[in-house]
């Protein structure tokens, strides 16, 4: 596996806290996801190996939990809430202005590989609906003007980068 | 009759300007001074407090945290095991988010004081994985506390013994659901567990006894160890004691979470003095008052029954708006306090949309163990998004009714409640509106707002 010395030593840490190796599943998923940004076919025997499973042990936690991926992404994840609240408060509207602004549908990687736009359910902030988590930040009140100023600001982010 | 004054026990310092969610600050409101107390008496004497104080879980069931610890297995010679429940994620619910952000160390001294009550030496906190920012926050805090020796060996100079470790969950509701959340801690997928025999005070997290508690019910723990059971009993109204965070959000004007003691505030007066009323020039229509999956409440209707006032047996005839807002008058108008999510729905909402949009939500959640739920809750979202995006035909009301009544009291978790009670609540409630929707739906402006 090729990962981060970091992550390898986040990784023999975080078995520690457990008395049975197999409750380290999900940490390592993350750590191993936040490293390569999905969960290879590699990543899954090595997991296996390293907390003593079959690999169809981690294979099924994989495919149960929503926020392991097993294909790239795009360079940011933009997460808007879905559920009801949100949607009470123009949700749908807001996926869209990112949809449109990227040229993209959800769950696919934009044309430029900028950012993958998302459904997503309850992210608990209700109160401040419409949320949108892009990468690990929390943004409240996403309108459609928010959402294209977020948008405006990804974009000269990575006209910057260029 | 003007809304009472909010009470804030567990809000204290929320959104306090000034208040950093580091332990220096926290010391310097006297943090940590209960812990030292607590570790001082005799454990028993703390789950005394705790049965005395009446308090009732504040995840979504308000079971009652004393009788819940008295269940637990003491005999077995296993270790006993916490977990505090921080999965947070019944649609409408955003209280433990805050305390986690900005006021992380009352959960942990929360936490502590019920390990040492309940001779547990090691707790996880199960956070959901869409709060990142939570769970470094928490993690630093731990750090923080284990470096005063609040956490970790010989806490305080006692010998007692506790770790607190942060798991992160990965976007699955179900590990909301007290045995799903063991499996899910276990590694595994979050298939919840059938009871009995896997009652968590008995088999719990590796098959020892485990107490599942929620993030909000251990920082009333904490104010109880301060203040006594008895002190703690006399905030709210018998059998709802203490204080009740509403996690208000959908059509009010200041949508947000208010503190007030159990029952003292109506329906009424939470959503028009507290919050504001509806938006400019519309009205309320429905509300849904314990999180998404709680019976929807239609505004103009009115509940009439007996209930109990002291020693006597009073005549209730209520509006909505009347409703005292705790978790036994909620019970008896056929809904539920649960986790204290209010959602708002004003006059500009279609119910089958909305019902279309809760509907969604559960057929993505059900963990698919059990057939009823996992087949009903797919099929309660296929036809009601086909009525909204397809054909909808006057007898499907009657089709998502019919398969709703089909789920509940079939299934491993009660999760097949919490999926049926939406579709069998809105359509007994709007059945008018399921009925014209067919009708309706060709005169709806095509702006209109989307909700599924
Ligand atoms: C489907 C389902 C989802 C749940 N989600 C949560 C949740 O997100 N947070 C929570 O604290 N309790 C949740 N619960 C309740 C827990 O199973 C459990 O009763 C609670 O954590 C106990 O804590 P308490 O007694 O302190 O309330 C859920 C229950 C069910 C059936
Ligand atoms: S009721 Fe639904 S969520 Fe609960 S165990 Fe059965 S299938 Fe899973
Ligand atoms: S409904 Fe969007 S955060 Fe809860």
């Amino acid at each position: 596996m090729n990962l981060k010395p970091e992550t390898f030593q986040r990784i023999d840490e975080v078995i520690t806290h457990y008395p049975v190796k197999r409750s380290a599943t999900l940490p390592l998923l993350h750590l191993i996801q936040e490293d390569a940004g999905h969960i290879s076919d590699e990543a899954i025997t090595w997991i296996a190996q390293k907390l003593e499973l079959q690999p169809i042990n981690v294979l099924e936690v994989v495919t149960f939990y929503p926020m392991f991926r097993r294909a790239p992404i795009g360079r940011r994840h933009i997460k808007v809430c879905r559920t009801l609240s949100c949607a009470l408060s123009g949700g749908y509207k807001t996926c869209e202005t990112f949809e449109k602004e990227f040229c993209t549908h959800r769950g696919e990687i934009s044309p430029d590989g900028e950012v993958t736009v998302e459904f997503v359910e309850c992210l608990a902030s209700c109160g401040t609906a419409p949320v949108v988590l892009i990468d690990e930040t929390l943004h409240t009140k996403v309108d459609a003007t928010k959402a294209k100023q977020l948008s405006d600001q990804i974009k000269a982010e990575a006209a910057a980068r260029k | 009759m003007p809304a009472p004054a909010q009470q804030r026990i567990i809000f204290q310092h929320i959104d306090e300007p000034g208040y950093t969610n580091d332990i220096e600050c926290y010391l310097r409101n006297g943090g940590y001074e209960v812990l030292k107390k607590s570790v001082a008496r005799p454990p028993a004497d703390l789950i005394d407090e705790v049965k005395k104080s009446g308090l009732r879980g504040r995840g979504g069931a308000g079971f009652p945290c004393g009788v819940k610890w008295g269940l637990v297995d003491r005999k077995s010679g296993k270790p006993i095991y916490l977990i505090v429940n921080a999965d947070e994620s019944e649609p409408g619910t955003f209280k433990d988010r805050y305390i986690m952000h900005q006021d992380p160390h009352q959960l942990i001294e929360g936490t502590i004081i019920s390990c040492f009550a309940n001779n547990v030496k090691q707790a996880y906190i199960y956070i959901r994985g869409e709060m990142p920012e939570g769970a470094r926050i928490l993690e630093k805090a731990i750090a923080e506390a284990r470096a005063k020796n609040f956490v970790g060996p010989n806490i305080l100079g006692t010998g007692y013994s506790c770790e607190i470790y942060v798991h992160r969950g990965a976007g699955a509701y179900i590990c909301g659901e007290e045995t799903g959340l063991i499996e899910s801690l276990e590694g595994k997928r979050a298939n919840p567990r059938i009871k009995p025999p896997y009652f968590p005070a008995v088999l719990g997290l590796y098959q020892c006894p485990t107490i599942v508690n929620n993030v909000e019910t251990l920082c009333h723990v904490r104010y109880i160890a301060e203040h006594g059971g008895e002190a703690y009993s006399k905030i709210g109204t018998p059998g709802n004691t203490g204080t009740r965070i509403f996690c208000v959000s959908g059509h009010v004007q200041r949508p947000g979470y208010y503190e007030f003691p159990a029952g003292t505030i109506t329906m009424g007066q939470l959503l028009n003095d507290v919050c504001g009323g509806p938006l400019p020039g519309r009205t309320f229509k429905a509300v849904i008052p314990g999180g998404s999956s709680a019976k929807v409440l239609r505004f103009g209707e009115r509940y009439k029954g007996k209930r109990k006032v002291g020693a006597d047996m009073v005549d209730y005839d209520w509006g909505v708006e009347d409703v005292p807002m705790d978790f036994d008058s909620l019970a008896m108008i056929g809904s539920m306090g649960g986790s204290g999510g209010v959602i708002v729905m004003d006059d500009t909402v279609n119910m089958v949309e909305a019902l279309a949009n809760i509907n969604a939500f559960y057929s993505h959640e059900s963990c698919g163990q059990c057939t009823p739920c996992r087949e009903g809750s797919l099929w309660m979202k296929k036809i009601s998004a086909r009525m909204v995006h397809g054909d909808a035909r006057p007898q499907d009301g009657a089709l998502l009714k019919s398969v709703a009544d089909q789920i509940p009291g079939r299934t491993i978790c009660a999760f097949g409640e919490a999926c049926s009670w939406p579709t069998q609540s809105f359509i007994i409630k709007f059945k008018d509106e399921f009925d014209a929707y067919s009708e309706v739906k060709k005169t709806l402006p095509a702006d209109r707002r989307v909700l599924v």
